[in-house]
This record gives structure tokens, C-alpha cells and sequence, in this order.
């Protein structure tokens, strides 16, 4: 039975103590320890988020400069395959102009020349004619010192000199 | 005598109570152990409650002895 | 730190040292001899006026009690007497200051005459009048002792905390978690994040004063083994302190939850309104019996057990009463945390309920 009834002196005692224990670690424990671990928990999340965001600028960077990479590198390859289609392009057409100037050049040499054979051959007719001419008129006077003789001469030459 | 009687008879009651709600506790631990946290808190509120009540039957007991 | 400790162990060899006073004490034995284990438990799990340390049979057969005597403050007719409570020498001597004779009476003071004739009843119960007795009992200086323990494990870990924040290490390391346990999964869950600041303090304190309270009844020897937190005034001052912080800052809604259930007709309210009205006093209620008959059950099992070697005078029993001892420590010290939880945990809910302006019922 005495168990079950509060001793009074020890109630206030232990009142007193609690409330003066409670006050105590209030101000020297409680506060600046939960103050603490708030400040610790903020900064560990801050820290946390921004090494994520760290991460993630880090992460973007590298896509970005991979991105920059691939496309020089598929700039370069359109840019090199360009400049061969044009180097064969370019080439193609030289070779096309070349011909076509050469095939040119040897038709009008072909033209000078067959022009050049024709005058030539006409000029040739002109002065075999001219020599003809004289050489008949050296032999005429030769030989036509006969009238007689003359006559068959020129009959003679008349039945050579075909004209064909 | 009788007292001793009736505080065997609180225990009976007292454990049986309990252990119902360790028996609930544990089967719904076992369904849903995400919110097993919760679970035990509650567990242990409803067996403080079931104890409570064999404590105050264990002073009355006491007191009427 | 250290020093710290040593200071104290010093300070308790000196008091022990200069107080210690051996005396001839025929009185606890019954008068056969017998070892009586009722009494013995008893003496054990209340309340004394002197700390007791050791007893022991001397070479010429006297029994010898070494204990610390406390300061008695006896305050009757408007004055104060304090003395050493060595002056009673165990119960034989009256203890005279003015006009006023005192006398200790199974570790009660007693106002006698100057025979220190102490008058029983027919149940054994003095029926002499008791000065209002404000002594620093064991269970004083003992909480005391787990106050200052309190003071030494908080104050150099709060220091720790100064500057910027970093690794815990140390004492810090070890009150770590288990502050942040009791600020999340008891008071921040049961109160809410929004009022948890205003009762941080007390639930802390209530928790860890109840904790260190029931591990120093652990300790069997000297500066241990009072049973405080096993005391019926103990836990009823802690259940009137959460009784009062649940009913001063109980809101409206709390009130109006008691004394006007909403939604419930006013025939109903009839039977309600007193169910609610006790419920208000039998919560803390069984806060404070929960804990006294916990604490103070393990005390008498523990006590029991070993008592069992003397009971039945034989030797080959102890090792079963050892066995069965360290088992039921393993368990006490369990139930010594679960009880400091539970009491800090129902607080906290009770405080929660009345604080918090929605109800989750």
C-alpha cells in the first residue's frame, strides 16, 4: 500500500528537478543541438541538389560538346564528299571542255587544210595551165613553123588533153 | 486469495489483449511491410491502451485487498 | 569528459569516505533470523533516507551497513529542521530539534514525544503524526545523479554541434540517432511538424530522464539500484506535467471534441460527456501506473530471484537464479527503453490530439 502512495516531498523534488532539467537542456542541449542538425540537414540537401545540378550541367556540357563533335564530324564528311563530287565534277568538265576544244581545233586544222589543199590544187591547175599554156606557145613556135605540121600538132594536143 | 485471483484473471485478459494486437500487428506487417513504421507505432499505442486498462484493474485489485 | 568523471567518482569516495558509518542493526531481521525476502524487496523499491552501500557481518559476528547518510529537511509547525539522517541511527535514536521530537519509523519520520514511543494500530500502522517531509531522499540524490549523468552525456554533445556543421563524432555520434529518433518517430509524427518545436524540449527531456532513470535501477550496486522511475511519485508528477501541457494548450476543437462531440445527438452526449471527462484524467493516469508498475515489477522479480538463493539456503540453486537473472536484465533493460518510449510516445500523442486543430480520430 505504501507503494501506491505518492511520497509528497519526493514529488515536489522531482517537480522542481524536471522543470529546472527540462529549462537546463532546453536552453544548453535541445536548441543548439536540433538547430544544428536543421542547418546540417539544409545543407546537406542544398549540397546535395547542387551537386545534381552540377552533374546535370556537367551532363548537358558533355552532350553539348559530343552534339558540337558529331556534327563537325558529319560537317566534315558532307564537306569532303563535296569537294570530291566537285573535284570530279570539275575534272569531268575539263576533260569535256578539252575535247571539245581539241575536237575543235582538229576540225578547223581539217577545214584549214582541206581549204588549204583546194586552194593549193587550184593554184597548181592555174599554173600547170599557165605552164601549159607556155610550153604550148614555146612549141607552137617551134613546131608550127610548118603550117601543116602546125595543124596536126594542134590536133594532136587537142586529142591529149582531155577534159575530164 | 482473492486478490491473487483477480490478478491472474487480469493477466489472462491483459495478455490475451495484447497478443491479439501482436497477432493483427504481425499480419498486417506481413501484408503491408512499406508501412510497417506505422504499423508498430500504432501496435504499440493499442497495446499501452489494452495495458493500461489491466494496470488499472491490477491497483484497483490492490487497493481493495 | 574525463575529468568530469573523475570529479564525481572523487566526490563520492569523499562523501562516502567521511559519512560512511558502520553501526550494529539487529532490526531487519525478523525475529527468527530468517531471511525475509517480502521485506527485503520492499526496502529495496522504496523510498530511504540513507544510501545504503553495503552490509555485512563483521569478525565479531555484528552486522555492519555502510551507507551514505542524506540530508533530512523536516518542515513542521513553520520550521525547518534539516539534519543528517545518520542522526536517527537506523531508527533508534530520536532526533530532538526545538521542541519537536523526531523519530524514523520504517523510513518514515514520525512526530513522537521525547521516548520516541511510536503508537500502532491494531494493523500495524503508526498512527503518530508525520512532519512534512522535503528530504533529499536516495530516490532524490539519485535522480539528481541521472540529472547531472543527463548534463554531462547533452551539454559537451550540444557543444560538439558549434560552428560549421560536420561529422559527428564522439558522445555526439551516440546521442545522434537516437535524438533524431525521438524528434521524428515521436514527436514530429505525433504532434506535427507545424507545433513539434514548442514540445521538442519536454518530450526529449521526458524521454531520456525516464530512460537514464530506469537504467541506473538496472545497476545493482551503489550508485545504482534505486528505484526512482518505479516510484509512484515519480511517475505521477511526469503524467500531471503532460497533463497539464495537454490541457493548457489544448485548442478548441479539443474542448469542443469533449464537452460538444460534434455530430453526435445530444442524448449521446449525455453518456459521452463524462466518458470523455474521466478520459481526460484517467490518460495520465495510466501513464503514471504504467510506468511505476513496470519498473517496479522488474525491480521485485529481479529482487525475487535472487532472494530465491537465500529462501531456499542452498547454493546449487544459483545458478538457475543467475540465469534467470541475467535473463530477466536482458529483458528489464528492454522494457526500460519500450517504457521511456511508451511514455514519451503517448505524450506526445495525448499532446498532439489536443494541439492540433484538425482531428484524425
Amino acid at each position: 500500500m505504501d507503494l501506491l502512495t505518492p511520497d509528497p516531498g519526493l514529488v515536489i523534488w522531482t517537480g522542481t528537478t524536471f522543470i529546472i532539467l527540462v529549462l537546463i537542456l532546453r536552453k544548453y542541449a535541445w536548441r543548439p543541438i536540433l538547430h544544428a542538425i536543421r542547418v546540417r540537414e539544409h545543407t546537406i540537401k542544398y549540397a546535395l541538389a547542387s551537386a545534381e545540378k552540377a552533374k546535370q550541367e556537367a551532363e548537358n556540357i558533355e552532350k553539348l560538346k559530343k552534339q558540337t563533335l558529331e556534327e563537325a564530324a558529319v560537317e566534315r564528311d558532307r564537306l569532303i564528299t563535296e569537294a570530291r563530287e566537285l573535284k570530279a565534277k570539275i575534272i569531268e568538265e575539263a576533260k569535256k571542255s578539252a575535247q571539245v576544244e581539241a575536237d575543235k581545233i582538229v576540225e578547223t586544222t581539217r577545214l584549214q587544210l582541206e581549204k588549204e589543199k583546194k586552194d593549193a590544187l587550184s593554184q597548181m591547175r592555174e599554173q600547170i595551165a599557165v605552164l601549159s599554156v607556155d610550153i604550148a606557145g614555146k612549141l607552137l613556135e617551134q613546131e608550127l613553123k610548118t603550117t601543116k605540121k602546125q595543124k596536126e600538132l594542134i590536133d594532136k594536143y587537142l586529142k591529149e588533153v582531155s577534159f575530164n | 486469495m482473492y486478490t491473487a485471483v483477480g490478478l491472474g484473471l487480469i493477466v489472462i485478459g491483459a495478455g490475451l489483449g495484447i497478443g491479439l494486437v501482436g497477432k493483427g500487428a504481425m499480419e498486417a506487417m506481413g501484408r503491408q511491410p512499406e508501412v510497417l513504421s506505422k504499423i508498430q507505432t500504432a501496435m504499440i499505442i493499442a497495446a499501452a491502451l489494452v495495458e493500461g486498462v489491466a494496470l488499472f484493474a491490477i491497483v484497483l485489485a490492490w487497493l481493495v485487498s | 569528459m574525463q575529468r568530469f568523471y573523475t570529479i564525481i567518482l572523487l566526490l563520492a569516495f569523499i562523501l562516502t569516505s567521511f559519512a560512511a558509518y558502520a553501526e550494529n542493526e539487529g532490526e531487519k531481521k525478523n525475529k527468527e533470523g530468517d531471511f525475509d525476502p517480502l521485506e527485503m524487496i520492499m526496502h529495496h523499491i522504496s523510498d530511504s533516507h540513507n544510501w545504503h552501500i553495503v552490509s555485512f557481518k563483521n569478525k565479531e559476528g555484528k552486522d555492519v551497513d555502510i551507507a551514505i547518510p542524506l540530508p533530512v529537511i523536516l518542515i513542521h509547525d513553520g520550521s525547518v529542521h534539516i539534519f543528517m539522517s545518520s542522526d536517527f541511527h537506523h531508527g533508534e535514536a530520536v532526533v530532538q530539534k526545538g521542541d519537536q521530537y523526531f523519530k524514523l519509523y520504517h523510513d518514515k519520520v514520525y512526530l513522537t514525544d521525547a521516548s520516541g514511543k511510536i503508537n500502532l494500530n491494531s494493523e500495524g500502522v503508526p498512527e503518530n503524526a508525520k512532519p512534512f517531509d522535503l528530504s533529499i531522499t536516495r530516490n532524490v540524490a539519485s535522480m539528481w545523479m541521472s540529472v547531472l549523468i543527463m548534463l554531462a552525456l547533452f551539454i559537451p554533445a550540444a557543444r560538439k554541434y558549434r560552428g560549421k556543421p560536420s561529422m559527428p563524432t564522439g558522445m555526439q555520434s551516440l546521442m545522434e540517432p537516437i535524438i533524431l529518433f525521438v524528434r521524428d518517430d515521436i514527436v514530429i509524427e505525433q504532434i506535427g511538424e507545424k507545433k513539434a518545436d514548442r514540445f521538442m524540449p519536454y518530450i526529449m527531456t521526458i524521454f531520456f530522464f525516464i530512460w537514464i532513470n530506469n537504467l541506473i535501477g538496472m545497476v545493482p550496486i551503489f550508485p545504482g539500484g534505486s528505484n526512482v522511475s518505479g516510484n509512484i511519485a515519480f511517475t505521477g508528477i511526469l503524467a500531471v506535467f503532460t497533463f497539464l501541457l495537454t490541457n493548457v494548450f489544448g485548442t478548441k476543437s479539443y474542448w469542443k471534441d469533449i464537452f460538444a462531440t460534434p455530430g453526435v445527438p445530444i442524448p449521446v452526449r449525455a453518456i459521452l460527456i463524462p466518458i470523455e471527462f474521466v478520459s481526460i484524467f484517467t490518460k495520465p493516469f495510466a501513464l503514471m501506473v504504467r510506468l511505476f508498475a513496470n519498473i517496479t515489477a522488474g525491480h521485485i522479480v529481479l529482487l525475487s530471484l535472487t532472494s530465491l538463493i537465500f529462501v531456499l539456503k542452498t547454493i546449487y540453486i544459483s545458478p538457475v537464479s543467475i540465469g534467470m537473472s541475467l535473463f530477466m536484465d536482458m529483458l528489464e533493460l528492454l522494457v526500460g527503453l519500450l517504457q521511456a518510449y511508451i511514455f514519451a510516445l503517448l505524450s506526445a500523442l495525448f499532446i498532439g490530439m489536443a494541439v492540433n486543430d484538425e482531428e484524425e480520430h
